[in-house]
């Protein structure tokens, strides 16, 4: 329960914390924290207007999205707090639902007919393709790694041995890099731009209003706050007193925040056809990391 | 062909009788602009017609980059002409002019190759063009992607239409569709009788180019009615198209970081154009610096201490700006992104008759300022700087390149002015009489290339023809060249490295 309790925390201030090191670093003031949160709720309560020949299915996404994230978060572990739920071989229900929801928003952007939309879902298509390896070869090397099986034994290495703590450093890089794939942030894509040519996550959700564009919002938020639970529970020892890991958690998320800000302050975009190269390079440090805990264990 | 017959002009801003101008016959009127077109030195600048009540004239204008000159030919039909031989089969940069020519009178220029439509204007020959059915280009396939973009943008962008043939992610063809803000500007320069009205309009030809346009007019009014202006008049005026040129050019800059979401670099240009602007509104009262370019004087002269005010200014900018720029230039990021995007080719700069910018960077020497110096360029050392790469990094180093080449002409001129005694400073003249039966001919160098302003007066000195050239009426066709076999997301840089204006082009 508490890790469910940390993850809506995370959620709510994680995006405003990005843009609020956004802004500083750009020598503007910039909105408060909660702004996100707030506009959230603005669109909550607005009504939904759809495109005349779009059908059942942009009607049903936003809530699928949602509801399958909703669903994953429900699994992750935090800094060593339990899940609500947790079983032999739950990474691969976790890691089907994010598709789900990918899967959702592609068919709802070709749902509503729009010549952009069909654009950005064939890229989320091509990306969602070559990042689900990077996961599943994080995952296996986990497996081999600790000879567990549910997300709640993989993603807390006590951090007793050097090896462990070095361990945790690339799964945290490698996580990192696929928030940045997950949440579509820069460098693959940029959440500020107001091209529609160059958008991917964007122009997916160009037709999406009020009540179901809050969804969608919400599920972005819950996708960060689920991958930093993730991260925090790598590099966090669950072998500290509950207090000290809670600290630990509030200062592993609000630096991992800070740190997208600045590489999104910092950094240019990929153009479109080097970020198939990107992801792949996410992938291959996966399985490096793989081949290492691999060999190190002398399975042979 | 034996002899070119054409009337030379070697000023500019310059003027010519009509009855001066060599009227030939369409067939060697057509071999002698196609043959002086060979050249690629010569582009034209503008292809007009005058309709009176018997027969029609048709007014040619060749600017030669290379020998200074501008030429003026023309050739005359009956009144009731439906068809002629297009020149736009052999000279393609001609397409533009025919197809105006052909939308307003209803001309048919036979074996043209892409007659459409430019403007929609209200006045139209045929009011069954309409924007809605514009005839697009297609590929009948069906593996081919159809985007079309606008007229309505997510930016604070004009009206425009953007349709691309797309295979996948690669754009094989885009064709752009304008007209969407038709004011008849042209028009209004004949309706309104004051010449601060007409001032007033110039500036606002294309709202970017405020000084580069109403320069164009200024001058030209002056030269229509024969007035003399002083030096120092003319280095002020040098002063504010070159702050409008800075201004600009960071400002497009900061767009381009923008686009690839290099946010550090976009902010800390925006932050400097900033100061350029405003530096202009403390000298005129305005940050475009609407009212400040009038013809015979100006009501904003630069004393001594507005003068060391923007030295003062400038140098912080210049300062500021060159820091950026190191560190923009030399980020990996915005080199992976600019290089090799976007690219064109000094061929076809040529065939489509681009101006500007475009065509310094992609190895063609074209600058009025040079060419053909106008005002205090006359005594100016400025010598173009042009890069051949043709891609969008080359047209973002060119900006800042040119941003220094803007600070060194100011600093230059701001040390003239110095030297010039005070009592040199006129009020504006709006009580100028134009000569008549006159075709006078005004090129400025904007920042975002050769604008011309062309008028011809009648018998009673009254203007009766009033035809504008922006930069972007010939550099929208290489745009839409240069995203050909891009990838469609790479489009928004390139678009943002052209710059070009909307209703610059829709007039």
């Amino acid at each position: 329960m508490v890790a469910l309790v940390l993850v809506i925390i995370t959620s709510f201030v994680f995006t405003g914390l990005i843009i609020r090191t956004k802004s500083i670093v750009s020598g503007r003031k910039g909105p408060g924290i909660f702004q996100p949160v707030k506009n959230v709720w603005v669109l909550l309560n607005k009504g939904i207007v759809y495109s005349g020949i779009s059908g059942p299915i942009t009607r049903m996404a936003p809530v699928v999205v949602l509801a399958s994230i909703v669903v994953a978060s429900l699994m992750v572990p935090v800094a060593g707090f339990k899940p609500l739920i947790s079983f032999n071989g739950d990474f691969i229900l976790f890691a089907y639902l994010l598709a789900l929801s990918r899967f959702m928003m592609i068919i709802a952007a070709f749902d509503t007919g729009s010549s952009f939309e069909g654009m950005g879902a064939s890229r989320e298509a091509l990306y969602g393709m070559l990042l689900e390896p990077a996961i599943f070869v994080l995952i296996a090397g986990l497996v081999v790694l600790t000879g567990k099986f549910s997300m709640s034994a993989l993603f807390s290495l006590p951090v007793d041995t050097g090896n462990n703590l070095i361990y945790g450093i690339i799964i945290s890089y490698i996580i990192g890099n696929i928030t940045l794939v997950e949440n579509s942030r820069v460098p693959v894509d940029d959440p500020k731009t107001h091209l529609e040519l160059t958008m991917i996550h964007e122009v997916m959700v160009l037709d999406t209003s009020g009540f179901n564009l809050a969804l969608i919002q919400l599920t972005s938020f819950l996708k960060f706050a689920v991958f930093g639970g993730l991260i925090a529970s790598t590099i966090i020892p669950n072998n500290l007193p509950a207090a000290w890991r809670l600290i630990l958690f509030f200062i592993v998320q609000a630096l991992f925040g800070i740190i997208i800000g600045i590489v999104e302050s910092f950094r240019t975009r990929f153009r479109m056809n080097r970020n198939q190269q990107y992801i792949l390079t996410v992938t291959l440090i996966s399985m490096i990391f793989f081949v290492v805990i691999f060999f190190s264990k002398n399975i042979f | 062909m034996a002899e070119m017959k054409y009337y030379e002009l070697i000023k500019n801003p310059g003027m010519v009788a009509l009855t001066d101008i060599p009227i030939l016959d369409y067939h060697d009127f057509r071999e002698q602009t196609i043959a002086i077109m060979k050249k690629e030195s010569c582009h034209c600048v503008n292809y007009f017609i005058r309709q009176n009540t018997d027969h029609v004239d048709f007014y040619i204008i060749i600017a030669n980059d290379s020998s200074h000159k501008v030429f003026v030919y023309s050739h005359r039909q009956k009144a009731e002409i439906k068809s002629l031989e297009s020149i736009t089969q052999e000279c393609f940069q001609l397409h533009v002019f025919e197809r105006e020519i052909y939308e307003n009178t209803g001309i048919v220029f036979e074996n043209h190759p892409w007659l459409k439509p430019v403007r929609y204007p209200f006045d139209r020959y045929d009011k069954a063009f309409k924007l809605s059915d514009y005839p697009f280009y297609r590929i009948d396939s069906e593996e081919i992607h159809e985007v079309g973009v606008g007229p309505i943008h997510a930016g604070i962008i004009e009206p425009g239409h953007f349709r691309f043939q797309c295979y996948g992610e690669k754009v094989l063809h885009l064709e752009i569709q304008l007209g969407y803000q038709h004011r008849g500007i042209e028009n209004l320069f004949i309706k309104k009788n004051s010449l601060l009205q007409r001032c007033v309009i110039s500036e606002s030809v294309a709202g970017d180019t405020t000084i580069g346009h109403g320069l164009a007019f200024a001058q030209l009014a002056e030269t229509l009615a024969e007035s003399e202006w002083n030096e120092k008049l003319e280095c002020e005026r040098i002063i504010a198209l070159e702050m409008e040129r800075m201004a600009v050019h960071i400002g497009d800059i900061a767009a381009l970081c923008g686009d690839v979401a290099y946010q550090i670099g976009q902010v800390s240009c925006e932050a400097l154009r900033t100061i350029v602007i405003n530096t202009m509104q403390d000298w005129c009262g305005n940050r475009f610096g609407k009212g400040l370019i009038r013809p015979g004087g100006t009501n904003y002269t630069l004393g001594n201490k507005i003068l060391s005010f923007i030295a003062e200014r400038l140098e912080e900018v210049h300062r500021r700006f060159l820091e950026v720029a190191d560190m923009i230039f030399d980020d990996s990021g915005i080199l992976a992104r600019f290089e090799n995007t976007g690219t064109i080719s000094a061929k076809q700069v040529y065939l489509s008759g681009g101006v500007g910018m475009v065509a310094r960077t992609s190895g063609t020497c074209r600058d009025i300022r040079e060419s053909h110096p106008f005002q205090a360029y006359k005594e100016v050392k400025y010598k173009p700087v042009i890069l051949d790469q043709g891609d969008v990094y080359a047209r973002a180093l060119l900006r800042k390149i040119e941003f220094e080449l803007s600070f060194s002409v100011i600093n230059e001129l701001i040390t003239r002015i110095e030297h010039l005694s005070d009592n040199l400073s006129f009020k504006p003249d709006y009580e100028m009489n134009f000569k008549p039966d006159m075709l006078c001919i005004s090129l400025v160098e904007g920042w975002r290339g050769e604008i011309c302003h062309v008028a011809v007066t009648d018998h009673e000195g009254k203007i009766e023809i009033y035809k504008i050239k922006d930069p972007s009426l010939h550099n929208w066709h290489v745009l839409a060249l240069a995203v050909r076999e891009q990838e469609i997301s790479d489009f928004p840089v390139c678009n943002k490295s052209f710059n070009l204006s909307y209703c610059g082009n829709d007039l």
